[in-house]
């Protein structure tokens, strides 16, 4: 008897010390788990008594989780990793907190963070839902040792569309090399090229398609009829083994995608190529990205007060943000962080360039866009269209009006 | 105290564990699908967020041009998969049957494998073969295409199997083949082992020769084990998702030429959140599958009548 009551107290013991402990929960995809664990000790020095659970999944299960956890309204993390490609769906659901109310107010400290970025996680209806951490600003990655063979200069790519197009031609005759993977990527470029203010990539400010009427997307369609019809396309879609090889290889001279492309180039897709690429702006100077990661809060999370601290330590203070930086290749979104001695050393895979800040230039430059519910459906319907183009020979402005029918069926629902 | 189950209540119990997992993952997400295939619902706005919309879905579906096209592109690949998995299992089981003898474990067994290993695993080996530029492929048929003679057909350009929409659907159908080959095999090989041997004597004895005995004894004896087979096919032929899902990357390939009905499915309520629609499509292919069945059914109930 006297032995069971003794479990009993040193039990009861244990869960009081217990009780004293919170746990909140940080839900995220690789590598953004491992930059919310390396940046926890830090957090934790002011926050002892509190457990920070990071739950990492792929980056499709965690989204697909996310997404059931929204529907459901359980197992709801306390801060909520999004990316990009997700945001338009996931802040427009009404289920992430405004951030910019009471008691986050987080209108006064978004000032110090990129201006694009902020406005992608800002939606009219349901307010600021998400604070970026990192971003992607667009950068051209191109094999320097092709472009020496075949005598085309870097302002040669970059100058105008039409001037990239010719060094394509001339790449092609000296070296047989492909300028771009696929015809697709210059495409989605030229699509980003100057969208008005308060504008989607597919939608205006009231989510009417804009596919037939905008001249965007006229003038990205025969970009790509033109790369195709001069065969200076690999037809070869990203994150492909095809691809990946043809970057080791260098059977493809200029690669355009978000700034961190030159860290993946560097430890795993193209290691042995290290000192043969480089990195510029985008043909005509545009500026644009590709991702970024953002972190909300539910609205029906359990520790919000803590996990809006947590969220201010990842995305407003420098060391951390420079951390993630150095370590895990993302791009400060925080603008102080946006500075400092690792932006001034030469990048050696880059051959000694010192690419991150012109990165950072391309950053300051990017204007922000909307981001729509339907964005990935109107992706997926202009690019099938864009297939028809490029293979077979459909007429740009009849599977323009195509898209946009289809769009527009899609968002009137 | 000892715990005892009454004898009436026993089987229920014992049967419970199944029945509670049957309830949860098999009945309630029928339910819940053929409710929400008059709903809309876009998930991350809740539970609260469904509204009906009765028969719009339905009819969204229909009018849907990509639900046609994946249909489509189902059906091709089904029959290119499915019909040559029959035709060339039941030759290759009776030969399997009669000529191998003590290899015949061993010999099912190789062709079994591909059943039991990973689709995964079996797609990214397959599209790393059918690779434009690396793979083992091309680089046969461009050796090939070096011989005298073969030079005349084939040309020494690289195919791009997997980028191409013309391709794609028989790439897609050769590894479904290839894959299901074995298990139809191993059903046959089954039946025939069933078959009385003394059918086969008494044709030897009244002087049939082995093709004789196969069209005229092993043929009509497998018919319902034929049934049975086709039927498994038609069913796995038209829910096709996992072989086509890997090798064009999740989006169904160039202008969606690989993307089978089950696949638009996912897309449409995993990718563009719309789990009304995506349960439409779902009831749309079960009643497919289910008049396809009955056809099937029909076929080979016409043909035994008449025999």
């Amino acid at each position: 008897m006297k032995n069971k009551l003794l479990i009993l107290i040193c039990a009861l013991a244990a869960q009081a010390a217990w009780a004293q402990k919170t746990t909140i929960t940080v839900a995220a995809f690789p590598a953004v788990d491992d930059i919310v664990k390396a940046a926890l000790p830090e957090w934790q020095k002011k926050n002892p008594n509190v457990e920070v659970k990071v739950v990492g999944r792929e980056y499709a299960d965690h989204h697909t989780a996310m997404t059931t956890a929204l529907a459901t309204s359980t197992g709801l993390p306390d801060i909520m990793t999004v990316e990009y490609g997700y945001l338009g769906r996931f802040s427009q659901s009404g289920g992430l907190e405004d951030l910019d109310k009471a008691p986050y107010n987080a209108a006064e400290l978004t000032k110090r963070i990129v201006a694009f970025a902020v406005a992608q996680g800002r939606t009219s209806t349901h307010g600021q839902t998400a604070l970026p951490t990192d971003i992607g600003p667009g950068a051209m990655f191109y094999r320097t040792d092709v472009l020496q063979k075949a005598k085309v200069t870097e302002s040669e790519l970059t100058q105008s569309w039409d001037s990239f197009v010719q060094s394509g031609q001339k790449i092609k005759k000296a070296s047989g090399a492909y300028l771009v993977a696929h015809a697709r990527d210059v495409k989605d470029i030229v699509i980003r090229t100057g969208i008005p203010e308060g504008e989607g990539v597919y939608f205006d400010a009231q989510g009417k398609s804009v596919i037939e009427t905008s001249p965007r997307f006229k003038k990205g369609f025969e970009m790509a009829q033109k790369i195709r019809a001069e065969g200076l396309d690999a037809k070869i879609n990203a994150w492909s083994n095809e691809w990946g090889e043809s970057l080791k290889r260098g059977t493809v001279t200029v690669q355009m995608m978000g700034a961190w492309l030159g860290g993946h180039l560097q430890n795993w897709l193209a290691p042995n190529t290290a000192g043969l690429w480089r990195s510029t702006v985008l043909p005509e100077r545009v500026a644009t990205s590709w991702g970024g990661t953002f972190y909300a809060i539910p609205k029906n999370a359990k520790n919000k007060e803590l996990a809006w601290d947590l969220v201010k330590h990842l995305t407003l203070n420098r060391q951390q943000q420079q951390m993630a930086f150095e370590k895990f290749n993302a791009f400060p979104a925080l603008l102080e962080a946006q500075s400092g001695p690792f932006f001034e050393q030469p990048v050696a895979f880059l051959g000694g360039q010192k690419a991150r800040v012109e990165w950072k230039t391309t950053a300051s430059q990017i204007k922000p866009t909307q981001v729509f519910k339907n964005d990935s459906v109107a992706e997926e319907i202009v690019n099938a269209e864009l297939d028809l183009v490029l293979n077979k020979n459909k007429p740009i402005d009849q599977a323009l009006k195509d898209a946009h029918r289809l769009v527009q069926r899609r968002a009137s629902r | 105290m000892k715990l005892r189950l009454k004898p009436a209540a026993a089987p229920y119990v014992l049967i419970s564990p199944f029945l509670l997992l049957f309830l949860v993952f098999g009945l309630f997400p029928l339910v819940f699908s053929f409710v929400l295939m008059f709903h809309m619902w876009d998930p991350v706005k809740g539970l609260g967020s469904m509204e009906f919309v009765g028969l719009d879905n339905l009819r969204f579906a229909i009018e849907d041009p990509l639900v046609w096209t994946s249909l489509g592109n189902t059906l091709w690949m089904a029959v290119a998969s499915g019909l040559p998995q029959h035709l060339v299992a039941i030759p290759l089981a009776y030969l399997i049957n009669e000529k191998l003898g003590p290899w015949r474990n061993a010999a099912m067994g190789a062709y079994f494998l591909p059943y039991i290993t990973s689709t995964v695993a079996i797609a990214i080996m397959f599209s790393t073969l059918f690779s434009t530029d690396y793979g083992m492929v091309n680089a046969a048929l461009s050796e090939l295409s070096r011989w005298p003679l073969l030079n005349a057909v084939l040309s020494d350009k690289n195919i791009d199997w997997l980028g191409n929409p013309e391709t794609i659907k028989p790439v897609v159908s050769a590894v479904v083949f290839w894959r299901y080959l074995g298990f139809n095999v191993i059903l046959y090989v089954a039946a025939m082992q069933s078959i009385p041997r003394d059918l086969y004597e008494a044709a030897r004895m009244d002087g049939a020769k082995s093709w004789q005995q196969f069209f005229f004894i092993t043929l009509p004896q497998l018919k319902p084990i034929m049934f049975f087979g086709v039927t498994l096919t038609v069913i796995g032929g038209l829910q096709l998702f996992e072989e086509p899902f890997i090798l064009t990357g999740g989006k169904g390939g160039p202008e969606y030429a690989g993307m089978t009905t089950a696949m638009y499915m996912y897309r449409t309520a995993f990718d563009f959140n719309d789990f009304g629609l995506a349960s439409a499509i779902s009831w749309m292919l079960f009643v497919i599958i289910l008049v396809m069945t009955l056809i099937t059914n029909r076929a080979f109930k016409s043909k035994e009548g008449q025999s």
